[in-house]
């Protein structure tokens, strides 16, 4: 086996030795069992007695997402205005300048919402202040806002019937204190003795072999990256994120990175079998997201490797593979498999550039992400498959000639109606985005705005339409990673895919909690011989059907315009 | 039933619901279907384009934009065809049963005493008729006085008359049927046009047809699908632009049609009424498509023993001699002891001595005749009988023979009393036997003769033939069987174990099965029950499907969801298998529907492309003839594969009773595996065909 295919099997291997421990340790935790990190209690407790809040008070599912919108609502509007004013605040040594109001309106509804578009570049459009107490503490408390949600969900059918889904104060503040800080400790650590700066004093001036100054940002970066990666958020100190030298320094810390994006996925759904006690159905859900991964991940390693056959065509011999945009220290492989994960995961950094790879490559990163339901961003992963699995309880009920059962609840028009409207929102966001961007630069490319909208795109044509469909991918699976190449930071695409980023985080939790809370309200039906199974593999295969099919269907045309047809006029 | 058509498409129907199917295209009856309400806007819109393209460029040729306007509007012709040709089977199988009860006329005994006739549409709820021997009973009712043999056939098909007395669980009738003797009077039930086949009638029709919820969840999830077709139809626009491709509204148009799920959209409402009118053919009447759709979702079956899983009676199986008693001897008495017992027992214990081998059957023949030729009476002495009746008190009947007899037959412990009070023992070998009967389910009646114990005759429950496979089968849906008895719990287990149910209630007083119901109820099963008499009515009401026999009482019939016209208590069975039959058929086509999506991508979309990205030839993988070619042979496909399809949704998908993992993975493979491959082979037949004309 070569070194680069040894690197991405061990990568797997230990985020596999991890997550399943942590899965079951998760279960643990927010079922309030007994687990060797109870010596925090103390420190949780102090928490909720400064807050007022007592955390064992049951919620029913309106409650819940009550709760949980309030404290988003209001770090926007903290964010937004710090953003506005961060030249005049302290911790600037760079003497960075404010945010535009499209761009602060832009950046604070990406970090909340875990997606991290950054329209800015860290090293000149961020100070350590925000860096710090808005990037990365939203850094955390996305993450968690996710991790809370989806315990609800599981809450709702762990008991037979239930209006309460939990806590949300609880959960919220477990997530970071039992999980996100201990670990995006240990990373950080790593990261620090790695060479990823960490520390608070300003540019570091370096004269280079052929004598030139140059200027070189520094911060407190290491802690960020930890918990960027740890909490699928993706976004990066630095602008070029995970590919510059100080955020992924080398190959240990690519791997550090890597695996750190994937525990907690990979924990929550594991997490999910263990708490419902089913663990089987924990393992058949792993199983359907693994071989969608897979999927992804296999033609875009053997793609990237075998090279850019438009170069080939020049007769140039590409024994490393596709380079272009690409890392020496990581190569082509670690490539592929970091921009599968990062795409099917919400995190969205990146250690290579996508626009620069193949055409099929980006074909499977935009799939990925407007699946969005492999695996996914901590927590809204699974609640994202919750609306997948409802889809196909419900047909392969019929189907079975019973009327459809979800754990033991009927699944009857409500709950459909949520399930179909989460489905129809990515298409329509995502489609009409692009259409939107598509209408403007074809008929209004002159406009008359600071960025004439002929001038968004650096590479016209089939790649450029790439480029504006996956912006407004990532903004609704809320990924945070871009093809780049596109012209971004202006007021077109500031407000548009701040919009496309609320509705695209927000209803598809909304959603899942609210079809979770009225299941679990309903009369537990217990399971018998006419019962479907959805713990089976012959339920995995039609749900992975019933993604596939669904997402293919709705993006087909504009696949087919974008890298397919790039693909194919490339031959 | 006569006049039951198994041709699906019987022509005179066929003529009718071609007619409908235009009808149907009113705009505000097509809003109830969203799919294809959509596929009628975009027929709209291309007849438009096919006009302005008479004179007017840009929008390709008049020939090929009125083609597409003309497969569309066939398309919506062929849904509603299958509506209508649903509703004109339903129908076709109601009017039979209504035919019946058209104006006969009505003997009205007025409050005052006084009498007249009056045709049978201007009887009210309230109002009393009378019928005598030969009258066709005008209206559903119920006897208030009276008792009369009828002849049902007419509903049930059934010849043999049955006997209908005031009083009891026997007192109902329904219109239609024949008075054979005698004289009833009748209270008038129900309103005219609101019978119970009125309103099934009404179901059928569509007026009063209410979505069932599985397919309101069905119907949103659909139209979510449709609508996601609308977003990728209408953004293909400035895609198109943005890729310097002039896209005519033909094919976006077409597209949009192939795309939506106009299958399971153009059949969704033709499965829901055939799911009634198999239920119909069945001979249940059912109130409303809900009970349909939710006995396909039962859990637990109560039926009663009697009748449903013995054949009506217990009968006599063996003949079990005393110690030092001759057999013949004992047999003789028996059928002394029975003569006068009219009982179905009484008759089955005569017919096992008849068939007895100890006893030769002539010499039982003709004592049985001798008998019957002696007067009867008490106290004539000499050469007459005294048959004893049975009483409550005695618990025993018999005869006092001319010379002297006294012999009883009676169950075992009032024998063992009068045995004992006439000082004699009652052996131990008989009791023994007794116990055994007991414990296998079946009855002991012991004879004596002057105060001594002649034997035992068993008595012995029959499971109906077959019975057991229909519980296994149930028990492989997943439907736990519960037989309801009056008898023992010892021969009731006796009798589930042997018959296959998995579960019983014995000594089943009425309300018992309310309360199992409730508690099976409360742990989140739904259940359903059969049950003909006043004393049932409120467990019908409290399951969820309650199947009320033709022949019960009037409260039994309103208090249950349907009505089995056949009084059988086997029915719930079919019931159960026509409701999953219903979801199955849905679902499957629903399947269906939606993988044919991926060939008709792969037809339309390099087709829409191809002139200026010929790169995208390469997805072309059905090699298609031409864009419009391509084009064509999608929405041609689109359209006949509805009327393909109508014999499925009318018959139902098959159930196969193989557990529900197995069942899905053979449907996903049929109509999901098959659904992906069938249009590619379709489609490219078509475009064959297609190509020769362009």
């Amino acid at each position: 086996m070569n070194t680069e295919l040894l690197g991405i099997v061990a990568s797997f291997i230990i985020t596999l030795l991890i997550a399943i421990p942590l899965g079951k340790y998760l279960a643990k935790t927010f079922a309030g069992e007994k687990v060797w990190t109870d010596f925090l209690k103390p420190i949780e407790n102090a928490i909720f007695k400064l807050s007022g809040i007592n955390p064992a008070k049951p919620m029913d599912w309106k409650q819940f997402l009550k709760a949980m919108m309030t404290i988003n609502i209001l770090w926007l509007v903290y964010g937004f205005f710090v953003l506005l004013y961060q030249d005049k605040l302290p911790l600037n040594p760079d003497g960075n300048p404010g945010m535009t109001a499209d761009l602060a309106f832009n950046t604070i509804i990406s970090f909340v919402v875990n997606c991290n578009l950054q329209h800015y570049s860290g090293e000149s459009g961020a100070t350590y202040l925000t860096q710090h107490f808005i990037f990365m503490f939203l850094h955390f408390t996305s993450c968690a806002t996710g991790i809370a949600a989806a315990i609800a969900v599981f809450k709702a059918f762990r008991d037979k019937t239930t209006a309460d889904v939990g806590n949300f104060w609880m959960y919220f503040v477990r997530s970071i204190t039992r999980l996100l800080l201990p670990i995006s400790a240990i990373i950080a650590l790593i990261l620090a003795f790695n060479g990823t700066p960490s520390s608070y004093a300003g540019k570091d001036k370096i004269i280079t072999v052929q004598g030139d100054t140059v200027n070189v940002s520094r911060g407190p970066a290491a802690p960020m990256i930890a918990i960027k990666h740890l909490g699928t958020n993706g976004g990066g100190w630095f602008g070029a994120n995970s590919a510059h030298p100080l955020e992924n320094p080398n190959y240990l810390t690519n791997m550090v990175e890597i695996i750190a994006q994937f525990i907690i996925p990979v924990a929550m759904i594991l997490a999910f079998g263990y708490f419902i006690n089913r663990k089987k159905l924990g393992w058949i859900i792993f199983g359907v997201m693994m071989v969608g991964t897979l999927m992804f991940m296999v033609p875009t390693i053997i793609g990237e490797v075998s090279g850019n056959p438009m170069i080939a065509k020049m007769g140039i011999s590409q024994p490393t593979g596709s380079m272009e945009g690409k890392e020496v220290r990581f190569g082509p492989m670690a490539t592929g498999y970091w921009s599968t994960l990062t795409t099917v995961t919400s995190t969205g950094s990146v250690n290579g550039m996508h626009d620069s790879m193949v055409p099929l490559s980006g074909l499977w990163q935009l799939l990925a992400m407007m699946i969005n339901g492999f695996f996914g961003g901590c927590g809204v992963g699974i609640l994202n498959y919750l609306v997948y699995l409802i889809i196909a309880v419900f047909i392969s009920g019929l189907m079975v000639g019973r009327t459809p059962e979800f754990l033991g609840h009927k699944v009857e028009a409500r709950e459909v109606k949520i399930a179909a409207l989460i489905t129809l929102l990515s298409p329509f966001l995502i489609m009409a985005g692009t259409a939107l961007s598509s209408y403007m630069f074809v008929h209004h490319g002159n406009a008359d705005w600071a960025v004439k909208p002929s001038s968004w795109l650096n590479n016209p044509g089939y790649h450029g339409f790439s480029e504006m469909l996956y912006e407004y991918t990532s903004a609704n699976a809320n990924n945070g990673s871009g093809f780049e190449g596109l012209g971004d930071n202006n007021i077109f695409w500031n407000v548009s895919t701040g919009i496309v980023l609320l509705f695209g985080r927000f209803l598809p939790i909304i959603g899942p909690v609210a079809i979770a809370g009225l299941l679990g309200k309903k009369k537990y039906v217990p399971e018998s011989a006419g019962t479907l199974r959805i713990d089976t593999v012959t339920f995995g295969i039609m749900t992975f059907a019933v993604i596939l099919v669904l997402n293919a269907l709705s993006y087909f045309p504009a696949l087919a315009l974008g890298p397919i047809a790039e693909h194919f006029s490339m031959k | 039933m006569k006049a039951q058509s198994n041709k699906l498409f019987e022509p005179a129907l066929v003529q009718t619901a071609l007619k409908e199917s235009f009808i149907k295209l009113n705009p505000k009856v097509m809003l109830r279907n969203p799919v294809m309400f959509t596929v009628e806007v975009g027929t709209v819109i291309m007849l438009a384009v096919s006009i302005y393209s008479l004179t007017n460029h840009g929008q390709g040729s008049f020939t090929y934009n009125f083609v597409i306007f003309l497969i569309l509007l066939i398309t919506v012709l062929f849904a509603n065809f299958a509506e209508a040709i649903a509703e004109a089977r339903g129908k076709a199988q109601a009017d039979s049963l209504r035919k019946t009860r058209e104006d006969t006329p009505a003997n009205v005994i007025f409050e005052d005493g006084t009498t007249a006739v009056v045709s049978s549409s201007r009887l009210k709820k309230g109002d009393v008729f009378y019928c005598e021997a030969g009258d066709t009973i005008p209206t559903d009712g119920e006897i208030i006085e009276g008792l009369a043999t009828i002849d049902e056939s007419a509903i049930t098909g059934e010849s043999a008359p049955v006997i209908r007395e005031a009083g009891g669980d026997k007192s109902s009738v329904t219109g239609g049927t024949k008075v054979l003797s005698d004289r009833i009077k009748v209270l008038v039930t129900t309103q005219p046009g609101e019978s119970f086949l009125d309103k099934m009638i009404a179901l059928v029709e569509g007026a009063s047809r209410q979505k069932t919820p599985n397919e309101i969840a069905l119907t949103i999830l659909l139209a979510s699908f449709t609508l996601i077709f609308i977003i990728v139809c209408v953004t293909l626009q400035p895609f198109a632009d943005y890729a310097k491709t002039p896209i005519t509204i033909a094919a976006l148009i077409s597209l949009f049609v192939c795309l939506i799920p106009t299958t399971i959209g153009g059949l969704l409402s033709a499965i829901g009424i055939a799911g009634m009118d198999r239920a119909l053919r069945a001979n249940v009447i059912t109130k409303s498509g809900k009970a349909v759709e939710t006995a396909g979702d039962i859990d637990t079956l109560l039926l009663d023993k009697t009748g449903t899983i013995t054949i009506g009676n217990r009968k006599a199986t063996q003949f079990w001699p005393a110690p030092g008693i001759n057999q013949a001897e004992m047999i003789k008495a028996c059928v002394l002891s029975s003569l006068s017992d009219e009982t179905p027992e009484g008759k089955s214990i005569i017919e096992l001595s008849l068939n007895d081998k100890g006893e030769s059957p002539r010499e039982i023949e003709k004592l049985i005749n001798q008998y019957k030729a002696l007067p009867t009476g008490e106290g004539l002495g000499g050469a007459s009988v005294t048959f004893i009746k049975f009483t409550a008190e005695t618990r025993s009947s018999g005869i006092d023979t001319p010379d002297g007899k006294r012999i009883r037959k009676g169950a075992f412990d009032s024998i063992r009393n009068l045995v004992q009070k006439a000082g004699n023992k009652f052996p131990d070998e008989t009791a023994e036997r007794v116990k055994i009967i007991s414990s296998n389910g079946g009855t002991p009646l012991v004879v004596s003769e002057n105060e001594q114990v002649l034997g035992v005759i068993e008595l012995q429950d029959i499971i109906k033939p077959g019975i057991a496979e229909r519980f296994d089968r149930l028990r492989k849906m997943g439907v736990k069987t519960v037989m309801v008895t009056g008898d023992n719990p010892l021969t009731a287990k006796f009798i589930a174990e042997k018959a296959g149910v998995d579960d019983f209630i014995a000594e089943a007083k009425p309300e018992d099965k309310m309360n199992y119901i409730k508690q099976e109820q409360n742990s989140g099963k739904l259940v359903a029950m059969m049950g003909d008499g006043t004393n049932d009515a409120p467990a019908l009401a409290q399951a969820d499907v309650g199947v009320a026999m033709n022949s019960g009482t009037q409260a039994a019939k309103e208090a249950g969801n349907m009505v089995d016209l056949d009084n059988d208590p086997t029915k719930l069975i079919e019931i159960v298998e026509i409701g999953k039959q219903l979801l199955i058929t849905r679902g499957t086509l629903t399947t269906f529907s939606i993988a044919n999506d991926v060939a008709k991508y792969f037809a339309i979309v390099p087709a829409l492309f191809i002139a200026s990205i010929p790169a995208l030839q390469s997805i072309n993988i059905m090699k298609l003839h031409s864009p419009e070619s391509a084009i064509l042979s999608a929405v041609i496909f689109n359209a006949i594969i509805i009327p393909l399809l109508i014999p499925l949704a009318l018959k139902g998908v098959e159930y196969k009773p193989i557990g529900a993992s197995s069942l899905l993975r053979r449907n996903l493979l049929i109509y999901g595996l098959g659904g992906v491959i069938a249009p590619f082979i379709g489609i490219k037949l078509i475009d064959l065909v297609v190509a020769l004309f362009i």
